[in-house]
């Protein structure tokens, strides 16, 4: 058999495989990220089925899932949405930071792997899965309640500070001085603020520019466009996913729409891809060592982000249930932490132990996220109930 | 009445507003066109009792079914002092015999003497109809006319 035979047979049994885990995701009403995650696991070094062939491609194609997730994701968001959201939530948005961010850098610290792994794994931890949340709050028919602004204006200030971690995050991976990280983090802030101010005001012309109403054109235009802000972004050492994040955002209207409807298929596509080769790229045996760190990890991130979630609900007067909803609802981490992961990886900055304990984490809450957004009305219920009944008799008294 | 807007990063609007008996009502337009109408519980205002999608036809003829009667009802106030006269609301059905011909093949004045003073249509109301206005399934007519007249009117419209 020859070489390109082999490498379409691998390829096309690893989509089919992922296509029938995705199914079973579906079934259970999961996330199937966790699961294009241990498919990653069984094909690659040191798994079930080693694929060797399929390198070269599954490399690149993961990197152009990076670039269609962020893409894809700017485009969900106007500029105008974006200041609203940041004005709106940006005390709830520093919380979550402080709360979130810190038990990833903490144990990074604590397992000795130096200021660039507690970064990394900071950003593990912080930010939450807007994908999964977005799709769990309309699963469960909770867009039009009163806590859902709360938790997507969280996302929104989220999705921002990743254009603003991920430069600097490269730019650290990169080995550059103190001088050169304060250089880089100027640079995007600069970046971030004129593509903001031009996406809100000229935001109509870069939407013309790749417009057609020719749909393979419009293809080709988009997909064109983000992969050259993309590569030109990395030149800069800006990061290839903020550069195709602020395209998305920069493009608005119906043309966003038409990109989103027209892009989502192959966003599905390449970023399973990119889950597979993190998958592929972690050796399984390395993830039971730090297991144990995974779930310390996954419970104290539940907690802190329920409490942020909570926090931010009572500041716009939401009962207790709904708190306890807006909290469950940002449990879930997802894509993004996998994101910065394969960074740090990709990069060869950080040891192999981070990667196997990013996707531990990411195991863990990718599950756990959609899990407790779905049981927190019956435990908050059963709580309610239970300091009732404690409380009765002091009442009786 | 006071309707609040509130903007759904990522996902749409929602539009809603807070009833006499303090229950929330209103609909989430979602970015890709997709309306849901929602109720809030009444237990818990934050969170909804039920949120419904709804395709544009649905939303439509909810919005006639909940504005029409109201327009009957102002029109019947209106002719109180008319004994013999009254008003009616007259379904077009989708697919039936007018659906699709303008309101003057009905030849409704013609044939029963009833009037048709507005055409109530995805929740807008058409006042005075001229003849060449096109009907659809699922509009609603409202007619004046003598009882006999409306009765005649309604069989029209159904049987052709």
């Amino acid at each position: 058999m020859n070489h390109t035979a082999l490498s379409l047979i691998e390829l096309g049994a690893v989509f089919f495989v992922l296509g029938v885990l995705g199914r079973l995701a579906g079934k259970i009403g999961l996330s199937p990220i966790p699961l294009y995650l241990l498919g990653g696991l069984c094909f690659g070094e040191g798994g079930l089925i080693p694929l060797t062939d399929i390198g070269g491609f599954t490399h690149l194609a993961g990197e152009i899932g990076v670039v269609l997730l962020l893409l894809l994701l700017g485009l969900e968001y106007s500029a105008a949405e974006l200041f609203t959201g940041l004005r709106r939530s940006w005390t709830a948005g520093l919380l979550d930071i402080v709360l979130n961010a810190a038990p990833g850098a903490a144990v990074a610290l604590l397992l000795g792997w130096g200021p660039v792994g507690a970064m990394v794994m900071a950003g593990v931890t912080y930010i939450s899965s807007s994908g999964i949340v977005a799709k769990v709050l309309g699963d469960l028919g909770r867009l039009g309640n009163r806590e859902t602004p709360v938790v997507l204006s969280i996302l929104v200030f989220e999705d921002l500070a990743m254009a603003l971690y991920l430069p600097i995050l490269t730019a650290v991976l990169g080995g550059v001085s103190l001088l050169g990280g304060l250089e880089a983090v100027g640079i995007s802030l600069l970046v971030i603020t004129v593509v903001l101010v031009v996406a809100l005001k000229f935001g109509r012309y870069v939407s013309a520019a790749v417009d057609s109403p020719d749909r393979e054109v419009f293809l080709l235009k988009v997909l064109g466009a983000a992969l050259l802000v993309a590569g030109l972004a990395s030149a800069m050492q800006v990061s290839a996913a903020v550069g195709a994040f602020l395209l998305g955002i920069a493009i608005s209207g119906s043309t966003a729409e038409n990109a989103t409807r027209i892009l989502e298929p192959l966003r599905d596509l390449f970023a399973a891809v990119f889950f597979v080769v993190f998958g592929l790229n972690t050796n399984p045996a390395s993830i039971p060592p730090v297991l144990g760190w995974a779930v310390v990890l996954a419970v104290v991130t539940t907690l802190t982000k329920v409490a942020t979630g909570w926090w931010a609900a009572r500041r716009q007067g939401i009962g207790k249930m709904g708190r306890a909803r807006a909290g469950a609802a940002l449990v879930a981490r997802g894509e993004f932490s996998i994101v910065i992961a394969g960074l740090a990886v990709a990069a060869g900055a950080v040891t192999g132990e981070l990667a196997a304990l990013a996707t531990a984490y990411v195991l863990l809450m990718a599950i756990l996220g959609p899990t407790a957004a779905r049981v927190v009305e019956p435990i908050a219920r059963a709580l309610q109930r239970k300091s009732v009944t404690k409380t009765a008799p002091v009442e009786a008294n | 009445m006071n309707v609040e807007v509130t903007p759904l990063p990522g996902i749409g609007v929602r539009k809603d507003f807070a009833t006499r008996t303090g229950r929330r009502i209103g609909v989430v337009t979602q970015r890709d066109g997709h309306i849901e109408l929602i109720v809030s519980k009444s237990d818990d205002p934050d969170a909804c009792a039920a949120s419904i999608p709804l395709t544009a036809d649905e939303a439509g003829a909810l919005a006639n079914l909940l504005g029409a009667p109201q327009l009957v009802a102002q029109l019947t106030e209106e002719h109180r002092d008319l004994p013999g006269i009254s008003t009616r609301q007259l379904p077009i059905k989708p697919s039936g015999p007018f659906d699709g011909r303008t309101l003057g093949d009905t030849a409704m004045r013609t044939r029963t003497g009833v009037s048709v003073v507005a055409v109530a249509r995805a929740g807008q109301v058409h006042p005075s109809p001229t003849p060449d206005f096109t009907l659809t399934g699922g509009d609603l007519l409202v007619a004046v006319g003598t009882g006999e007249g409306l009765e005649a009117a309604a069989k029209i419209l159904k049987y052709g």
